[in-house]
């Protein structure tokens, strides 16, 4: 084998692909991050300054347009935006003058929290309820389970939080949102309370769809000659249906996992302002309405990051439950 | 009239076979006219119209909806929002779909590098959860209806490129393609006549998906603020309004939150119908 040969072996192994088009990838978004925002009509003066703008005078624009780094030219204020974002410390937000790391240190934590319990209280739900809804299609309990998956489906996180909310602090004057946030080390009891409501939300938007995928991979399971082949040896039924149909079925659900965690994230952002969790989906929020640009970009900047994180776990899972895949 | 039994049946009369499809065209269709009643102003009050005497109270035959606490009717109000929101949602969908499938069947046709770029661009924005992407193009552009619309366009756009593109791959390395070529029919007539057919039914069924998801967006940009400002009315923002009321006016969250989720389950169950309908596969005899 020539050098040349092996190089370009190494170069196109499937772990350097990926990894070159990650890579890729997070270079396009922040382009695309950074371009979305130049296009606004009002600036940072106009979000810091309000009506106010109007009453300063040419030379105090342009010392503040100094001071918020948007004096120089788009190629350099982007270039400026990622080495302070690549340096840690992700430039500064200037209506709190903290930097954007320990801003994001403080909420991206809280946001992780928030969708892993939504996540696992959805895999949880939906795989009950698609696994009960797959034992006798066509029948009763079959249909409830997917006028549940409908349902969840269309009502919106915003409309059901803001219910929970209204019935949970009227009628039974238990809503442990309303006192300030606790972290989880400071008193994990009070903390999982505050998460319970804002975790079942997401975790109800996400049981949805994988209740569907796992009503429809189980059914497809079942019909397969290897599942007719266990019944016929005479495996228990139970162990039927979790070692060959339940395990044959996780593709499908693992992927549809994956992709779900990722639009929790964006479910986040609406849960977050409505339990008031000081999160990731707050922190833009906040953002958007004072037009900080660095705090916007960097904020989806990290989003993006969390969302191409869990597309990799999400291939890496898959591998693990199907040899097949191993090349 | 009996229908000759050797004539193959249409796409319709395989949609009215499913349950599902029935239900959710009915639900839609429920929504589309209450649309159309609010754009000739067939509402019983003025939605704006504020009426402090009769603020927060129940339904009524006067006030079908029950009001909120400035006294406007929510009857109105739903319905003028209901007009909204399909508004967004249908240009918002229709210039993604536009876009997507053109991009797709290009990418998908020529290949090669084009390709390549439209699928890298396809995956940056596919980074972004859906309204994450449209607060911060909302935030930038403006949140009047057409860029709120525009917004939701360029989230939804690279499902469309997906959709078409799939399709296009396997169709152009089939033979009888492949024999047009050979025959020196224009790149024009194959995209039109081969490879435009095979993209519709997923295509349309994406339509109907993506409305729901086009509404659902456009009423969590509103209910945060992002999209329509009041007084106009909007779902979203009526649901955000009624947070505070909500424990002594139920109505005022309820009924808003109903008219979303009928509009939503109704697209959906759609989808499901046309899906059934348009895929030879799953047509049950």
């Amino acid at each position: 084998m020539s050098f040349g040969e092996r190089t370009s072996r190494i170069l196109l192994s499937t772990p350097v692909l990926r990894i070159g088009s990650i890579l890729s990838t997070l270079f396009g978004i922040s382009i695309f991050v950074f371009l979305v925002l130049r296009v606004i009509p009002g600036d940072s003066i106009v979000g810091a300054f309000g009506i106010e703008t109007g009453v300063l005078t040419p030379e105090q624009i342009a010392d503040l347009k100094v001071y918020y780094g948007i004096d120089k030219s788009l190629p350099m204020q982007y270039l400026s935006w990622m080495q302070s974002f690549l340096s840690g410390n992700m430039g500064y937000s200037y209506s709190t003058g903290i930097s954007i790391a320990s801003l994001t240190a403080k909420s991206l934590p809280v946001t992780i929290e928030l969708a892993l319990i939504g996540t696992i209280l959805g895999v949880v739900m939906g795989i009950a309820i698609g696994t009960f809804s797959a034992r006798k299609p066509g029948s009763i309990s079959d249909f409830a389970g997917q006028l549940f998956g409908l349902r969840a489906l269309a009502v919106p996180g915003f409309v059901l939080s803001t219910t929970i909310v209204t019935i949970m602090a009227n009628k039974f004057h238990y809503f442990p949102n309303g006192y300030e946030f606790v972290r989880l080390w400071q008193d994990p009891w009070m903390n999982l309370q505050q998460m319970l409501f804002p975790g079942l939300v997401l975790g109800i938007a996400v049981a949805a769809p994988v209740m569907r995928t796992t009503r429809s991979a189980l059914l497809e399971t079942v019909d397969k000659d290897f599942v007719r082949t266990a019944i016929g040896k005479g495996v228990s039924p139970r162990k039927v249906q979790s070692r060959h149909v339940l395990r044959n079925s996780l593709i499908p659900i693992v992927t549809m996992t994956g992709i779900q965690f990722g639009y929790l994230l964006g479910g986040a952002v609406i849960v977050e302002n409505i339990f008031s969790l000081p999160g990731m989906g707050r922190q833009v929020l906040y953002a958007i309405t004072k037009r900080e640009y660095a705090t916007v970009q960097s904020s989806v900047m990290v989003f993006a990051i969390l969302f191409i994180t869990i597309n990799v776990i999400t291939d890496l899972i898959y591998r693990k439950i199907d040899p097949r895949i191993k090349k | 009239m009996k229908r000759d039994p050797l004539k193959p049946k249409g796409g319709f009369y395989y949609y009215m076979q499913s349950t599902s499809g029935v239900v959710g065209a009915v639900l839609l269709l429920f929504m589309v006219i209450v649309s159309i009643c609010a754009v000739f102003g067939w509402m019983p009050h003025d939605p704006l119209e504020q009426n402090v005497e009769f603020a927060m109270q129940g339904p009524s035959s006067n006030f079908w909806f029950g009001t909120d606490e400035f006294g406007r009717d929510i009857f109105s109000r739903s319905l003028d929002g209901m007009r909204r929101s399909l508004t967004v949602s249908v240009s918002a969908v229709s210039i993604a779909a536009f876009f997507g499938v053109i991009l797709g069947i290009l990418s998908g046709y020529l290949g090669r590098w084009f390709d390549q770029l439209i699928v890298r661009l396809s995956d940056v924005i596919f980074a972004f959860p859906a309204i994450l992407l449209a607060l911060a193009i909302v935030s930038t552009l403006g949140n009047s209806w057409y860029q709120t619309s525009l917004a939701i366009a360029v989230v939804y756009t690279p499902i469309f490129i997906r959709v078409a593109r799939g399709p296009v791959l396997t169709v152009k390395e089939m033979d009888y393609v492949k024999v047009t070529r050979i025959l020196g029919f224009s790149s024009l007539r194959i995209l039109r006549k081969h490879i435009l057919p095979n993209v519709t039914a997923p295509i349309v069924v994406q339509v109907a998906l993506s409305l729901s998801w086009a509404i659902l967006t456009e009423s969590g940009l509103s209910f945060l603020g992002l999209g329509t400002q009041p007084p106009n009315a909007s779902l979203g923002l009526m649901v955000s309004e009624a947070q505070p009321i909500a424990a002594f006016a139920w109505w005022a969250l309820f009924f808003p939150s109903a008219f979303i989720t009928i509009v939503v389950v109704g697209l959906n169950l759609v989808g499901d119908g046309l899906r059934d309908a348009l895929d030879p596969a799953r047509r049950s005899s």
